[in-house]
């Protein structure tokens, strides 16, 4: 399985990772209705890694909990790959988020990560779209993740200097969501949305950066640095 | 000091010759009908065995614990108010209390061990003012017995009479620990009937924990599986006659989908956290800790993973610590430290908050105390008011051993037991008993018995002595083993 042998645009390779049959099924004949070719569909952690190290895919769709171990074998296989392919794009999908696997995954600060709970498998149209932006190179957590850290950095300075709009941006903003996008969410205009992120940027200390990736990472290595 | 307490143990000791005669007395009235006499002769017995046990246990500084079954429980009158004894009903509990008690002391074999030790105590307890009241004597007599010569030798006797006594204190004290110390027997029945308590619990408390799971599972996923159901039935007969309204109805039921999957994955996280079953407890607790809206330090050092249901127990009692450090204890920063001596799991949760917290008022730690009991945790609690709170959890037997087989005796044990059975024939029969029958006897034949070619006053003295001896040997030969046998027996199996 090298590359496309098919004539016209080169489709994007995925590999999934998934135990369960329906969903490892759903998801092969979603992503291929989305116009990516699925390279490997695998059930188990060490198959995951050998597809992710020999095939070296666009992407990877990861499930956390993977045979042989039941435990966290596809995020284990996941990192390793990573280790081995600097910057490899992983999609890990979970029943359940951590903020501590979230942390293991951005730990090396070379983007192209994604992770998400399982239900946001069930909008087809969002799912895709962060597939697509893990592949090139983005970051997308899951809203969950997000509230999560802020909930638990709530309570400490300066993130409580924050205007209410403020943290809304730095939400989306984690989320891997660029200004327009942004601004299309929460019915702003993109320089208002601008204003926004160069205050929160201030007032976190941080120098703005146009970079979707690196300013989620600043995001979250800010959050790191808090506790 | 301790010649002082050998003179004083031995004149109770034969004080005790009166008790005897005493509960001789009583029980004699006891079995001509008067059985009014047992009870209190019984407690009069057990308080003169107390004493002797809190004694023992100054001396040895090791405790010395009764070792009597629980008293029986209150009786309870029946439904029509009348109070039973087998098969006869009285007015008031007095009879039934009495018979209870009675038969209590009389089946409690720890009752007859002390009137055992009491019988047989001012022969060994009497040896402890005997012995060195006679050596001194001896010693001091001496000098007129045979030969004012012998005079340093007489001192040294009765100098030999007063060092002797920590001797006779310890011996005196081992003998105490045999018939009045719970025996393996009685130390496992207490066991027995704390598991048996413990466990009736940990089955009460998982039998709610259960209750609760299928209410939150019927309000919960299960209604809106059931409100799912229906809606897709209504999309099923809208589909063709209104597609924008079915479509609503699904982006609805997907909605519902969702909350359903979060409500199971908060339920589950009651259940068993996943990460907790992914990477275990310190990691758990590392998530437990990013999750807390508290600053906490973390630190883990564990060598392996405990057992899930100990690894679960401790888990749920750091995350209800922790949420009474924020709820209650006004806190800001926690430190957890979780780390692993011998086989024990130690678990401290410390925080800078405003203190006070008392386990007799909040279930919360009573239902911590609850849930480390099934695996004979403990919750230590120092929290003065207005200082920080620590919460110390102790786990014993959490971990896996090193090494499960139990150790082999030390060395010295073993080099004792082979001269007790090589040697201790010796003094015991050839220069012993027998150097003992030819002097009784008074024959002139001194062959190889050491003890007739020494002077004649200190014949008797060695002839006493290599029987001590002898015994002694013998003694340890076979006591060693059995002491240690019995001692990894209680030490092996979880306390």
């Amino acid at each position: 399985m090298a590359h496309p042998s098919k004539v016209g645009p080169v489709l994007p390779r995925v590999v999934i990772a998934e135990d369960l049959y329906l969903l490892r099924d759903g998801l092969v004949h979603l992503l291929q209705a989305h116009d990516f070719e699925v390279v490997a569909a695998v059930e188990s952690g060490p198959e995951l890694l050998t597809a992710l190290t020999t095939l070296r895919p666009d992407v990877a769709v990861v499930d956390v909990r993977l045979p042989p171990t039941f435990t966290d074998e596809g995020l284990q296989a996941a990192l390793a790959a990573r280790r081995a392919v600097p910057g490899l794009p992983v999609l890990v999908l979970s029943q359940h988020v951590e903020q501590l696997y979230a942390r293991e995954l951005l730990a090396d600060g070379s983007g192209a990560i994604g992770y998400l709970l399982k239900d946001r498998v069930f909008n087809a149209e969002q799912f895709i779209d962060a597939v697509r932006r893990v592949a090139s190179g983005g970051t997308v957590m899951d809203p969950e993740v997000i509230a999560k850290l802020l909930a638990s950095t709530a309570r400490h300075q300066p993130l409580g200097a924050l205007t209410p709009r403020e943290r809304e941006v730095l939400e989306l903003m984690a989320e891997g969501r660029s200004n327009a996008a942004i601004a299309q969410r929460l019915y702003l205009s993109e320089s208002a949305v601008g204003k926004h992120t160069a205050g929160i940027f201030t007032k976190l200390g941080l120098s703005p950066s146009d970079d979707d990736n690196r300013r989620v990472l600043a995001v979250l290595a800010y959050l790191n640095a808090a506790r | 000091m301790t010649t002082g307490w050998t003179l004083a143990m031995g004149a109770m000791a034969l004080v005790d010759v009166g008790l005897i005669m005493l509960g001789m007395l009583a029980g004699l009235f006891t079995i001509v009908g008067l059985i009014f006499c047992f009870p209190p002769m019984i407690k009069l017995i057990r308080r003169r065995t107390a004493l002797a046990r809190r004694l023992t246990g100054r001396w040895l500084g090791a405790e010395v614990l009764p070792p009597y079954l629980p008293p029986p429980p209150p009786v309870r009158p029946q439904p029509d108010g009348w109070y039973r004894y087998q098969r006869q009903l009285y007015k008031t509990p007095w009879w039934p209390e009495w018979n209870n008690r009675a038969k209590w002391m009389f089946a409690d074999p720890g009752t007859w061990r002390d009137a055992a030790w009491l019988v047989l105590n001012p022969v060994i307890g009497g040896s402890l003012v005997l012995l060195p009241v006679a050596l001194i004597g001896y010693g001091v007599a001496l000098p007129w017995l045979w030969a004012p010569q012998a005079a340093p030798l007489g001192v040294a006797v009765a100098a030999l009479g007063i060092a002797a006594t920590p001797w006779l204190l310890r011996f005196y004290g081992w003998w105490n620990k045999l018939l009045l110390a719970p025996t393996a027997r009685s130390v496992l029945a207490g066991r027995i009937r704390r598991l048996d308590q413990v466990r009736l619990e940990a089955a009460d408390s998982q039998a709610a924990e259960l209750r609760r799971i299928e209410r939150d599972l019927h309000d919960g996923a299960q209604a809106r599986l059931v409100a799912i159901g229906m809606t897709l039935g209504a999309v099923e007969e809208l589909v063709d006659k209104d597609p924008e309204a079915a479509k609503a109805l699904l982006a609805k039921s997907r909605e519902a989908s969702s909350t359903a999957l979060t409500e199971l994955r908060d339920l589950v996280r009651g259940i068993h956290p996943p990460v907790l079953a992914e990477r275990g407890l310190g990691d758990a607790v590392r998530a437990l800790a990013l999750d807390s809206p508290l600053k906490v330090t973390v630190t883990v050092d564990l060598k392996s993973r405990p057992e899930a249901p100990v690894e679960s127990a401790a888990y749920f009692s750091i995350s209800e610590l922790l949420t009474n450090a924020a709820r209650h204890g006004g806190a800001e920063r926690v430190w957890i430290d979780i780390s692993g001596r011998g086989r024990t799991l130690r678990v401290t949760v410390t925080d800078d908050g405003s203190g006070g917290a008392d386990p007799s008022r909040g279930s919360g730690l009573r239902g911590i105390e609850r849930r480390l009991a099934a695996f004979d945790g403990v919750l230590a609690l120092n929290s003065p008011p207005g200082g920080s709170t620590t919460a110390t959890i102790d786990l014993p037997f959490a971990l896996a051993a090193a090494q499960r087989d139990t150790p082999s005796m030390p060395k010295w044990m073993y080099a004792v037991v082979g001269i007790g059975w090589c040697l201790g024939w010796l003094p015991l029969f050839p220069q012993g008993i027998v150097a003992m029958i030819l002097k009784i006897v008074g024959t002139d034949e001194r062959s190889w018995f050491l003890a007739l070619y020494l002077p004649e006053p200190l014949q008797w003295p060695l002839i006493i002595f290599n029987i001590f001896l002898g015994m002694t040997l013998y003694g340890l030969a076979i006591g060693l083993p059995l002491a240690y046998s019995r001692k990894q027996e209680l030490c092996g199996s979880s306390l």
